[in-house]
């Protein structure tokens, strides 16, 4: 236990000796979690629209008129052609094309039917999925106002409807923030973590220190130890400051009991310490160790389900998935944040971080050699 | 000429005596260019919802079955009770449910009005309004079927159609933000560690003092990251044609101009860092904790940038990749010509003046 608090003393004195990394650490995080949810929104607005209105009719105008007050487009170009439109494309000057057809209007009573044209800029696949749904939908409720305006006999009335009222629980006004913020501060936690862990031992080895620590009477599992309990009272530093700047610049208070997080954190923090130990037990040189380390967390982060869904992945995926921390974290945190959810919910996230925990930490100590 | 020829050589044996080092570098663009191609799809597809059915007649079986075929749902079970519901939403287990009143087929007949309740987990708003829409559509669906004999009038139609990526696949939209991300990383982090590595083990100094230009010491530092990234680039690109399917539908020879010019952009970001930085793992630090995310973000591959707060939008202007992610989507995907990508081109190349003028302004000969 001496020994312990020695190496402790020994590894705070590095830690705080250094100014440089430790304002990265807690500065940079603080930062990226005020600037990027601001950046990763989704809601999309704004889309790019060119027109070709061959028509020139008041139905035409009152069509347009209906798109552009919907909110979601902005009208950037009336064009005389499908081809001068398709140049904004091709010039990244409007993300969404809608041709009237000549003759929009008498066509449409006289003929009953008419059909207007829709290009989408599709290489941002939800982009436009989602541009092409809000589009039909206004022209569908257009189309609904014109029948009515142009008094369609009560028989209409007469066919069965289904109505169907939706709701959105949790999270009321589709508020992407919400969502966001939880998972950012879960990837933030990791890398600081991970990457001073892996950073730590091989640096002890490149300097030579490393020799002084192997021929003392310390402990493999004491060495490790004293390397782990400091970036553990970091990382729970690091995620304090997170849920503080979450409350204050997003207003979001975890609906859930914050012990519960603290208990999750706690415990993931040793899974995660343990990695970056065992990777920096593997390496010679800070630079292997980092790049390895920036391997997998890149691997980790893309298919943790912080940017698209891990329920849409192929089987493969979803397997590769059960064997990422960083996914079983951002649940937990979404889960407690934002539905409340309580330990009897996350009890089968936490056992598997245990389990994570106890087989990175143990590998980390075996893999450790004091002789060469 | 031949000094520097020696000193690259040198260069180039540090790299490639690292084995672990090379291995991540060469690995890194094949892992990702899998995972964007075939692990990540933004479509929502296979969540799991439950069935509430209080009515269990006609309708209500029809409207599950035709859910049930959709790929876009998997019903897991039938719950009995709105307590179970909570239950179930709470544990992450289900992401909508869908509940059918008493005498659902009943009110439809007789009172020509009936009533479903869609219930969505909106902890994910995006992905709770496309399956909100996704079921809506097929009970509409189920309802044109009901009312075939009248059909409606005064009937407009949009056709829509999707350009460049009829499929709605992800990887005309990853491909080039991987390489934008790669090189990044690759040539920024890279060069930014192996000059701090000679200031860090002091031999920089023995550089210094030899009677090889400081500058050209840097330089040399960088060119094997040059050629590297090079060969990233080509692999990406044989990945995203032959196993992706993704061709180039611009001229190779430009795409791969472009690309020099911007990792040259990246190799000299990289020297910013290291003039600026003393140790290595303040170096790694902003390398990658400063450019990790945002450039994720910035490059406007994952989330529109026109989605953004304005001075967001105006930050993402300094930010290379985005610049280089237009350019490559422009080449690549919609087969541009140089007249269509040489603003940005300016831009990247401004840039790397800019770069390259203050690193040298602040780069010290002399060690403290």
């Amino acid at each position: 236990m001496r020994i312990i608090k020695f190496l402790l003393i020994k590894e705070f004195k590095q830690i705080f000796r250094n100014r440089a990394i430790l304002a990265v650490i807690m500065v940079m995080p603080v930062i990226q979690l005020i600037v990027l949810p601001l950046a990763a929104n989704y809601e999309i607005k704004n889309i790019n629209l060119a027109v070709v209105d061959n028509d020139r009719s008041d139905y035409s105008r009152d069509l347009i008129n209906q798109v552009v007050a919907s909110g979601y487009f902005k009208l950037r170009s009336y064009n005389d052609s499908y081809k001068q439109a398709f140049t904004q494309i091709e010039d990244d000057n409007a993300d969404l094309i809608l041709e009237i057809p000549g003759g929009f209007e008498q066509d449409l009573i006289r003929e009953n039917k008419q059909q207007l044209f829709i290009g989408v800029n599709a290489i941002n696949g939800t982009k436009a999925g989602l541009g092409a749904g809000y589009i039909s939908d206004i022209i569908r409720n257009y189309n609904n106002g014109l029948r009515k305006k142009l008094n369609v006999p009560d028989s209409f009335n007469a066919i069965p409807v289904i109505e169907i009222t939706s709701s959105n629980w949790y999270n009321q006004h589709l508020n992407y923030r919400l969502f966001m913020v939880p998972g950012i501060l879960a990837i933030l936690v990791t890398i600081v973590g991970g990457f001073l862990s892996s950073l730590n031992i091989v640096k002890e080895k490149e300097v030579g220190t490393i020799e002084q620590i192997n021929v003392s009477p310390v402990k493999k599992y004491h060495f490790i130890l004293g390397k782990l309990i400091p970036f553990w009272i970091l990382g729970n530093v690091v995620f304090t400051l997170g849920l503080l700047v979450g409350w204050i610049f997003y207003g979001i208070i975890p609906l859930g009991n914050i012990l519960v997080l603290y208990t999750f954190i706690a415990v993931y923090l040793l899974a995660i310490l343990g990695f970056g130990l065992l990777i920096s037990t593997i390496c010679d040189t800070q630079q292997q160790a980092m790049l390895i380390m920036f391997f997998f967390v890149m691997i980790f982060v893309l298919m943790g389900g912080l940017f698209t869904p891990i329920d849409s992945m192929p089987d493969w995926a979803k397997i590769v998935s059960k064997f990422n921390p960083i996914s079983y974290f951002i649940d937990v945190m979404r889960m407690v944040i934002i539905k409340g959810s309580g330990f009897k919910d996350i009890r089968n996230h936490i056992l598997i971080i245990i389990g994570f925990a106890v087989v990175l930490n143990t590998a980390a100590i075996l893999n450790y050699r004091k002789t060469s | 000429m031949r000094q520097f020829l020696t000193f690259v050589k040198k260069e180039f044996l540090h790299v490639l005596r690292d084995k672990k080092t090379l291995f991540i570098l060469f690995g890194m663009p094949i892992v990702q260019i899998l995972i964007f191609g075939f692990a990540l799809t933004n479509e929502v597809k296979n969540s799991k919802i439950v069935v509430v059915d209080y009515a269990k007649d006609i309708a209500s079986q029809k409207i599950i079955t035709k859910i049930e075929a959709s790929r876009y749902f998997e019903i897991t079970k039938s719950l009995a009770g709105s307590k179970e519901l909570e239950a179930a939403f709470r544990t992450g287990e289900i992401k909508m449910a869908i509940v059918f009143p008493e005498g659902f087929n009943n009110q439809l007949l007789h009172q020509n009005k009936a009533l479903v309740q869609v219930i969505a987990d909106a902890s994910d708003p995006n992905n709770a309004t496309t399956l909100t829409n996704y079921v809506s559509s097929i009970i509409n669906d189920y309802q044109a079927e009901l009312n075939q004999t009248n059909a409606m009038p005064y009937q407009i139609r949009p056709e829509v159609k999707m350009l460049y990526n009829p499929q709605l696949k992800g990887a005309p939209n990853f491909v080039p933000g991987v390489m934008a991300l790669i090189l990044m990383l690759v040539c920024v982090m890279m060069t930014a560690i192996s000059i701090v590595k000679e200031k860090e083990m002091g031999t920089m100094e023995i550089l210094l003092v030899s009677p090889f230009k400081p500058i050209m010491v840097i330089i040399s530092k960088a060119v094997p990251y040059l050629l590297l990234s090079m060969v990233n680039v080509i692999t990406i690109l044989l990945l995203s044609v032959f196993v992706l399917d993704l061709p180039i539908a611009g001229s190779i020879l430009l795409l791969f101009a472009e690309s020099t010019l911007f990792i040259i952009t990246c190799l000299t970001l990289g020297i910013f860092i290291s003039v600026k930085t003393d140790s290595m793992q303040t170096a790694m630090l902003i390398s990658l904790l400063g450019m990790l995310l945002p450039t994720l973000l910035f490059s406007g591959f994952l989330f529109p940038i026109e989605n953004m707060p304005m001075p967001l939008q105006w930050f993402s202007n300094i930010v290379p990749s985005k610049w280089y992610y237009l350019i490559v989507k422009g080449i690549m995907i919609k087969g541009l010509g140089f007249s269509y990508v040489w603003k940005e081109t300016l831009i990247l190349f401004a840039i790397t003046i800019f770069l390259l003028i203050i690193s040298l302004k602040s780069f010290k000969i002399r060690l403290s």
